[in-house]
């Protein structure tokens, strides 16, 4: 056995029981020290001659190779063993609690507002908005609302003052007026908002949300008027095909008036809009009455166009499947978790109004 | 207005079934409201006696009844009413009855303690009047005992709700006349017989001339020698399927020509009218004796009916006591008169009184029906009651002449879209009672005089399309086009303040712009309180100056729940003096409790105003704003605590004012009991917050970093105690901003071996230079700046 095959055979049998990086070192030590066996061979490199120096030199090399990557496999195969060691006193119980968060939510009006806006703005609608507290002029008197009409009452509308001038709007459609006087037409405008009357129950609230809509422009026609709202309720509802009935009413700021009213059915107790027998009165509209038009400057000759009023509470409800209109005010946390709306869901066209 | 089939189809010859009818309403803007079965609930309704009254033990005012319904049975009822006595004939509605005013299904109870079998009626519980006050006393009605109260007759009723615009439709005739417009039947032209009217009418009347005189015309039969009497089977029915309790034949034939024809009448006992009868404005402070037994004081220019001794009436709205017809009434003179709107609402609202006649009257009756309605009526009593009349006594302005309207055809499809023949329009207008003729421009069109809502060509065409249908109206599909933009830069920043907030975990809630003035003004001390004149209660009185007093309010309620660690916020006015526009919109929130409350991770601590500022911070610069432009200041207000608390201002201390900041005051905290004492509090200006004039894309420096390494250097500086550390980190990062990357403080300390009016506070600066790596020597400079800076500007000193 020559001293290659010597070395090669003790190396082979010590690797085996080489189990730490202190065991490691020592073997290293022994054969690639200063005075390891390997160093030595290749010390004896030097007194060989030429012929069996080269054959040598490859076989020496040949084991030295083999046995520094053997070296390293042991390496990776403790360091491996020592992880795993480590790792099974590491194991902690995932399914303990995480750290208490708050969780925020959008309001459901909020979000309705948002998709209508949504919706409105595809067809090239803009926001417009008025104050609270509103002249009984622009509330009633502007939009063709008789001095003695019911809605004036101290039953219906809350007053600041007992001489009836100002009041807290009882609907958007003063910002109608606003909009019209303090400006030229053609009007595109939707006007979201809190209004205020004087009524209190199950059903009834002092302050609600209304939206109002106010497209004023040459040959602006009923059929304009039923489109717009036919794609809104589509849009709204998320349905291709919405059952709905246009029935004659009045409001003394349009003329023609219409109700509005969508089919619905009621399924495994959920309601389904847009098909079905029943009948569910969402909206007021109507063409803007030439009256209205006239106290705020406009040509009735040139210009006329549509009006509308939804209940966004009501919308709110119907969609979401609300069923008590005051809990939207009442401000409980856990009606707030249960109907709110987490903050990254913004209602967009491109993504859909809602999840 | 409630109308049944048989009624309609006495002035609509039709063979429509009921369900084409209801659609044929709807569809004419004659909106149904429901459609009820009288008989079969109502047949529980049984005429009963009151045997015997004995006081309830357990509450004073409460009465513990025998009743009997004709058999065997005794049945005990508790009741209330003051009336309830023995022998009273009264209504007693069994267990299982639906109550038809609160549709409330009765059952077998036991009122404080005692059981009570059904329930004993009054008038308004069966929707029969608005009487509340006893139980209904039936006289004569010995003999029906146990028989259903109202007859069973089994008709339906429709319910329209009818737009105030529509007061022809408050009468079965102008149902029928609008129903006949769609072609479902045809109006049916009425002959009234001729009876004599031979006697001489014995009562002068007039109409005192004088301003504002609300009575236009009065007109008057005078009939005498009468047997009033209770009336037939046919007309009790009638009134009972509309819910009207059948009094006397000649009341029961006045109300019945109120529904059928919408004009009210009013009978009175003539031997009990002092002479003459004079329409006049009452004096300030007369008072009379109303049916509803109720005494009522006017005021002046209140349009009265009176005689020689005083007043018999309210015109139009209720009449008196002193003249009313009873049974044993002899003579009679019937009233039809027209009163102007106006003066009815005016005076009923005034005195608050609500009647059919009253409800007719301010939508305005039709004029022309005073003879109508005295025909029909007279015509009616003498059949029932016998009797001689006298001719129609009318006086006032009878010649009005009916408007008319020059009708221009075309103007139909530019409003509607869709187009109308003369022929159509000639027939539609003519079924609903207009005279239409036509020229070669226009149609004049005259408008008959019950519909006083008609007086412009939109009114017309209103008409035409009601009753052409507007489901014929062609859809004109929307073009998807945006030529402005949706939201403008301050709602933008609304929608965006919102989902911001909801983000840091704040729940957002809606609440109402007015509030209870008790917790507002705890809230705003210096501005003046903007009450609501009609409040809805007393806790809702005025218009909220602190978008923190509902925020308080509701907190509490959920505090009180059981949730402590809350955050709330909500967007929206807030009023600072009671005039359009004197409102802004302020973001506010409130935040309490604790944070890692029983976590097992992390030790609990309480919210504090570090974790109130960073989230006023974050959403300010979310909003748009950068971090180095919000200048934080401790100016603070009352609401806060006053040490804090602090300002955020947009770049200076005199900036634009975003937000304040901070724990709620102590003093607040108490007044309002919370429960969850640490409260912490923010309100954003969005008002103060600027637009920016360029899109932020474009005024963005362009993106530079540097790719050689950073360093950083501590530094501990004992300053004085007041100077703010916001000055100092600004005063280090202005020594160089082209080297230094971020200052931030890491420690403060006072205490031990730091001099009493002073701290120390160790700050970390992050430096890198953007075109080489800095050495130690430039470090050694630059840190020499700062300290020498500081040290200029402070009076700070490193601490060794």
């Amino acid at each position: 056995m020559s001293d290659l095959d010597k070395i090669n055979s003790i190396f082979n049998a010590k690797i085996d029981s080489v189990k730490t990086k202190e065991d490691l070192q020592n073997i290293k030590t022994e054969f690639f020290g200063k005075n390891g066996e390997i160093t030595k061979q290749f010390k004896t490199l030097g007194s060989l001659d030429p012929e069996n120096r080269k054959e040598f030199a490859s076989n020496l090399n040949k084991i030295k190779d083999d046995f520094t990557h053997q070296l390293e496999q042991k390496n990776i195969e403790i360091e491996t063993n020592e992880i795993n060691e480590k790792l099974k006193n590491e194991k902690v119980d995932v399914t303990l609690p995480i750290r208490p968060s708050r969780q925020g939510k959008i309001h459901p009006v909020s979000q309705v507002i948002d998709e209508i806006s949504s919706i409105f703005s595809e067809i090239g609608f803009s926001v417009a908005e008025g104050p609270d507290v509103e002249s009984e002029y622009n509330n009633f008197t502007a939009l063709n609302t008789p001095e003695e009409h019911p809605a004036r009452d101290m039953h219906d509308t809350f007053y600041l003052e007992e001489n009836k001038k100002l009041l807290l709007r009882t609907h958007t459609s003063p910002v109608q007026i606003r909009t019209m006087i303090s400006g030229k037409p053609p009007f595109k405008i939707i006007v979201p908002g809190r209004t205020y009357r004087c009524d209190s129950d199950q059903t009834h609230a002092p302050m609600f949300h209304q939206l109002e809509g106010l497209h004023i422009d040459k040959g602006i026609t009923m059929g304009h008027l039923k489109g717009c709202l036919d794609y809104f309720i589509k849009e709204f509802f998320e349905v291709k095909n919405v059952k709905m009935r246009f029935r004659p009413s009045h409001f003394p700021f349009t003329e023609p008036s219409a109700e509005v009213d969508i089919g619905y059915k009621i399924e495994k107790g959920k309601i389904v809009i847009g098909e079905g027998d029943k009948w569910l009165e969402v909206l007021g509209c109507g063409m803007v009455h030439p009256n209205v038009l006239k106290n705020v400057k406009i040509n009735t000759k040139t210009y006329q166009g549509f009006a509308f009023g939804i209940g966004i509470d009501r919308l709110a409800m119907l969609k979401y499947g609300i069923n008590d209109l005051r809990a939207f005010f009442e401000a409980d946390y856990r009606w707030l978790s249960h109907f709110g709306f987490d903050p990254l869901d913004v209602p967009t066209n491109y993504r859909g109004l809602s999840k | 207005m409630i109308i049944t089939i048989p009624w309609l189809k006495e002035h609509l010859k039709t063979s429509a079934k009921e369900n084409e009818i209801i659609d044929r309403l709807i569809n004419i803007g004659l909106e149904v409201e429901g459609v009820k079965e009288n008989s079969g609930d109502l047949g529980k309704f049984k005429i009963a006696k009151v045997l015997k009254t004995e006081k309830h033990p357990n509450a004073d005012k409460l009465k513990v009844c025998d009743v009997t319904i004709g058999g065997k049975e005794i049945l005990k009822v508790v009741c209330g009413a003051p009336n309830a006595r023995e022998g009273l004939i009264t209504i007693y509605a069994p267990p299982g009855a639906v109550i038809p005013k609160t549709n409330f299904e009765l059952k077998v109870a036991k009122i404080r303690g005692v059981e009570s079998r059904g329930m004993l009626c009054s008038e308004s519980e069966l929707n029969l009047s608005n009487e509340s006050d006893g139980i209904i006393e039936l006289k004569n009605k010995e003999k029906e005992i146990g028989k259903s109260y109202f007859k069973s007759s089994s008709q339906k009723v429709i319910d329209i709700a009818i737009t105030p615009n529509r007061a022809d439709c408050l009468g079965v005739r102008g149902i029928a006349r609008d129903l006949s417009s769609t072609g479902v039947g045809k109006l049916i032209q009425i002959k009234r017989k001729k009876f004599k009217q031979n006697i001489k009418h014995q009562i002068k009347t007039s109409i005192t001339k004088e301003k504002n005189q609300g009575c236009d015309i009065f007109g008057s039969c005078y009939i005498k020698n009468i047997t009033n009497k209770e009336s037939p089977e046919w007309l009790k029915n009638k009134l009972i399927a509309l819910g009207l309790k059948p009094i006397s034949a000649v009341v029961d034939i006045t109300n019945y020509v109120m529904f059928d024809l919408n004009r009210p009448l009013h009978a009175y006992d003539a031997d009990k009218i002092n002479k003459e009868i004079i329409v006049r404005n009452a004096k300030e402070g007369e008072t009379f004796e109303a049916l509803d037994n109720k005494k009522y004081k006017l005021k002046k220019d209140m349009c009265v009916i009176s005689d020689k001794s005083g007043i018999l009436g309210l015109g139009g709205i209720i009449g008196g006591t002193t003249t009313s017809t009873e049974l044993d009434t002899r003579n009679i003179l019937l009233e039809a008169a027209y009163f102007s709107p106006s003066s009815i609402r005016k005076t009923a609202r005034a005195l608050n009184i609500n009647t059919d006649a009253k409800f007719r009257f301010e939508r305005g009756v039709d004029p022309d029906s005073i003879k109508e309605g005295l025909e029909l009526a007279t015509e009616l009593i003498l059949k029932i009651c016998g009797g001689e009349a006298s001719k129609f006594q009318i006086t006032g302005k009878t010649d009005k002449k009916n408007k008319v309207i020059n009708f221009q055809i075309e103007k139909f499809e530019k409003l509607i879209g869709i187009s109308i023949t003369a022929n159509e329009t000639n027939k539609i207008l003519s079924s609903l009672g207009f005279k239409c003729k036509k020229s070669s421009k226009a149609i004049k069109v005259e408008v008959p005089s019950w519909r006083p809502d008609i007086s412009l060509d939109e009114d017309l065409i209103e008409e035409l399309i009601r009753i052409k249908g507007f489901n014929n109206i062609k859809l004109i599909e929307p073009i998807k086009n945006r030529t402005q933009e949706t939201l403008n830069f301050k709602q933008k920043l609304f929608h965006l303040s919102q989902r911001s907030l909801a983000s840091k975990g704040y729940m957002e809630i809606v609440t109402w712009s007015f509030t209870d003035s008790k917790i507002d003004k705890q809230f705003s001390k210096s501005e003046k309180e903007i009450s609501i004149f009609n409040p809805i209660s007393t806790d809702l009185d005025v218009l909220r100056r602190s978008i923190f007093s509902n925020l308080a309010i509701y907190l509490k309620k959920n505090q009180d729940r059981g949730y402590e660690d809350l955050s709330l916020f909500e967007i929206g006015p807030t009023f600072f003096g009671k005039n359009p526009g004197e409102q802004q919109i302020i973001v506010g929130g409130l935040k309490s409790g604790k944070i890692n409350r029983k976590s097992w991770l992390d030790k609990e601590r309480d919210v504090d105003i570090f974790d109130i500022k960073g989230d006023v911070m974050r959403t300010l610069i979310e909003l748009g704003i950068e971090e180095k432009n919000l200048f934080v200041s401790d100016n603070t207000k009352y609401s806060y605590h006053p040490g804090r608390s602090g300002s955020i201002t947009l770049k200076s201390e005199k900036g634009p004012h975003l937000a304040y900041f901070g724990e709620i005051h102590p003093a607040i905290i108490k007044n309002l009991d919370f429960k969850e004492k640490n409260i912490f509090g923010f309100e954003i200006f969005l008002k103060n917050i600027p637009e920016p004039n360029k899109k932020f894309r474009l005024s963005k420096k362009s993106f530079q970093a540097s790719d050689y390494q950073k360093s950083e250097r501590d530094f501990a500086f004992v300053i004085d105690k007041i100077f703010k550390i916001g000055s100092l980190e600004k005063i280090i990062r202005e020594v160089d901003e082209n080297l230094i990357q971020n200052v931030s403080t890491f420690d403060v300390y006072e205490g031990e071996n730091i001099p009493k009016d002073k701290k120390s506070v160790a700050i970390n600066v992050t430096l890198q230079a953007i075109d080489k790596t800095l050495s130690e020597k430039d470090l050694d400079e630059i840190s020499k700046k700062i300290i020498d800076t500081v040290g200029k500007k402070t009076g700070a000193t490193i601490r060794s």
